[in-house]
Parts: structure tokens; sequence; C-alpha cells
């Protein structure tokens, strides 16, 4: 995040979290928002989006993410988002029922190589953050 | 700007799909990496043409660039239906060209091949927003279909208001459970089938002429 600043925890290892709000993304294009993850990301930064990604902005995140994996650099994203897929379907009655906008999601992103999903249900993320 | 440009290439797409109901169907394979994509393209494919599509294998994203098979007829119960069958890459949030070393590959092999994989699956998921006009999401019936990539591709298809075939494969396997996956898109029909084997294929057949025809 641009006008964020990285503290020093003395021996550089640590691993920042960036909590993004809704409000905040809200304001973005979907290229501006695909940008703030891949680029926090790549830094070795964990985000989590209070309001997560419409279909579209998940496509070409997976997208762009393939352009800028490279050898020994960045091999790629670990995400994951609720709702769960039950929570999902309900969703798709609620989309029949013209109440898409109110669907709620949380989605975490991190680096392949130091974040791994441990479990997963419909109200649990259980992930393992490593270091560099 | 944007908003201009993504209407007109609506409306376009749209426009496009109306008149354009005598050409063959684009059906894209989708799915993880070795849920068998290319064995079922190539199954149907060799079915109906006698020709294969490309080759498979047990080393994850054999499939590096889509393929397609054009003008394949299929018929069942009297109707003939014409798709363009487009095997994909298995889609994927990552891509470690580390793994590919546990297959006795070199690394500047194993480099070259994921440098193709990520452009192949950059390449469908650029087709799937505008370049297909329906989908075969094959699930490998032995593994765990609750994953992110799953269900984000799921979503990304409905989102896009296509019409989706769940192939759940590999039932010739003893851990195969096709329920396990029914029950993780309820909203979507599940169709077992063993491509390998050629387990179920009529159905298979009669479902895509029902869904795509």
């Amino acid at each position: 995040m641009p006008e964020a600043t990285t503290p020093d925890d003395g021996d550089g290892n640590g691993v920042r979290i960036d909590l993004i709000s809704g409000a905040r993304m809200e304001g973005l294009t979907s290229m501006e928002k695909i940008r703030l993850i891949l680029d926090s990301v790549r830094d070795g930064d964990i985000v989590v989006l209070e309001a997560g990604l419409s279909p579209e902005e998940e496509s070409k995140l997976i997208e762009v993410t393939m352009t800028e994996i490279s050898p020994d650099d960045f091999s790629g994203i670990e995400i994951e988002t609720y709702p769960s897929t039950q929570q999902a379907n309900q969703g798709l009655v609620g989309r029949l029922l013209g109440k898409e906008e109110s669907a709620k999601k949380l989605t975490v992103i991190g680096p392949a190589n130091q974040i791994e999903t441990l479990h997963k249900d419909e109200d649990l993320i259980s992930a393992l953050v490593s270091r560099k | 700007m944007g908003l201009l440009t993504n209407l007109r290439d609506s409306i376009t797409r749209v426009t496009d799909r109306l008149f354009a109901d005598d050409e063959p169907k684009r059906i894209g394979i989708y799915g993880p990496p070795n849920a068998g994509k290319t064995t079922l393209a190539n199954r149907i494919a060799r079915d109906w043409t006698g020709d294969a599509v490309g080759p498979e294998s047990h080393i994850p994203h054999e499939t590096r660039r889509a393929r397609r098979k054009e003008n394949v007829e299929i018929e069942r119960n009297g109707k003939t239906v014409t798709i363009d069958i487009v095997d994909t890459p298995g889609v994927t949030t990552k891509v470690d060209y580390k793994e590919f070393l546990d297959h006795d590959m070199e690394k500047d092999d194993a480099v070259k091949r994921s440098r193709e994989a990520t452009e192949g699956v950059a390449e469908a998921m650029h087709w799937l927003r505008e370049d297909v006009d329906g989908v075969i999401y094959v699930l490998d019936s032995t593994t765990d279909p609750f994953t992110q990539v799953n269900t984000m591709l799921i979503g990304i298809i409905e989102s896009q208001d296509l019409p989706v075939l769940i192939f759940a494969n590999k039932v010739d396997l003893d851990d195969a459970d096709v329920k396990r996956i029914s029950d993780a898109f309820p909203q979507h029909e599940t169709v077992p089938l063993s491509a390998l084997e050629g387990d179920n294929m009529d159905e298979v057949y009669e479902k895509i002429a029902e869904y795509f025809g």
C-alpha cells in the first residue's frame, strides 16, 4: 500500500498483513485493485480484503498473476475466500432475487511460497504463514 | 470510457452469439491440472472424428497452450450438434517450476514448462471471458473439489452466464466419490465418467447435446 511504511522488526523477517476495507476498494478500478493486491503479495505481504473481488476481477487476478510468475522470484498466489460454497449457493438465490450487492465475502491472499491453507470450512480459514 | 468500452464489448458479444447460431459452439474444457481434461477431449475427438486433440500425461501442465478441435459433430437422439472443443491448460493460481523437478525433469526444461504453463493459463482465463460459448468443467472425483480455484472458476463461469456441465472424471478408480462433487456444486448437473476407460460416455454425449445443442 503506497502510504504505508514497513516497520523494522529488528531481524527483517516479519510478515506484514494488510487489512483492506471494502470502502477503500470501492473507489478503485479493477486493475487498480489487482495492482494493489499483487504489489503487496510480491513484497511478501498477506492481503485481507473485507469485501473480496467480483468474479470478473478474480478472473483478471489469475490472468495477471500468471504473467508475473518468474522462476526463483514469484511463484504465484494462495487465495481463500468466504463465503463457502454453501453460502455462495444462497448468494445465487440472492442474485435471482436481486440481492447480489448485499453478499459480503472476505478474501485472504498471500504469496504461494509463504502461505499454506491448513484448513477451510464455512466459518474458519486456518493458514500457516512462513517467513521468507 | 472503460464503462463504455465494456458496454460496447458486451453488446458485440451478445449480437455475435445471436447471429452465430449456425456456427459451431465453442466449448471450453476447463478444470484444475491433472483432472483428465485432455483425456476427455481426446476421447470425444476420437469417438467422433477419429483424431486426437493432444498428448496426455500424469505430469501437471502437460497441456500448456489451448488446443482446439473444430467441427466435432455429435449425434444423439436424432439430433446433430456441432461443437469446437477447446482443451485448456489446468487453471491454477500458482506455478512453481520446482514441482516439475520431481518428475525427472532438468531445470531448464522445468522452467520452460512453467513459463509455457503460465502463458497458457492466462490465455485460458482471457478466453473464458471473451471466447467460449459453454464450459465443460472436469474434476478428478478422487480429490477434494472444495478448492478455491474450483469455487472461483465456477463463480466466474456463472457470472458469464455460460452453460456449464460438471464432469466427475476417473470413476474407474477405487477412491472416486462422485457425491462429494455433486454436493460441492449442487446448482449444476454432475455427470460421472471415466474418460480413460470410456465409462458412461453415452450419457456424456447426451448431456453435451442437451446443454450445447
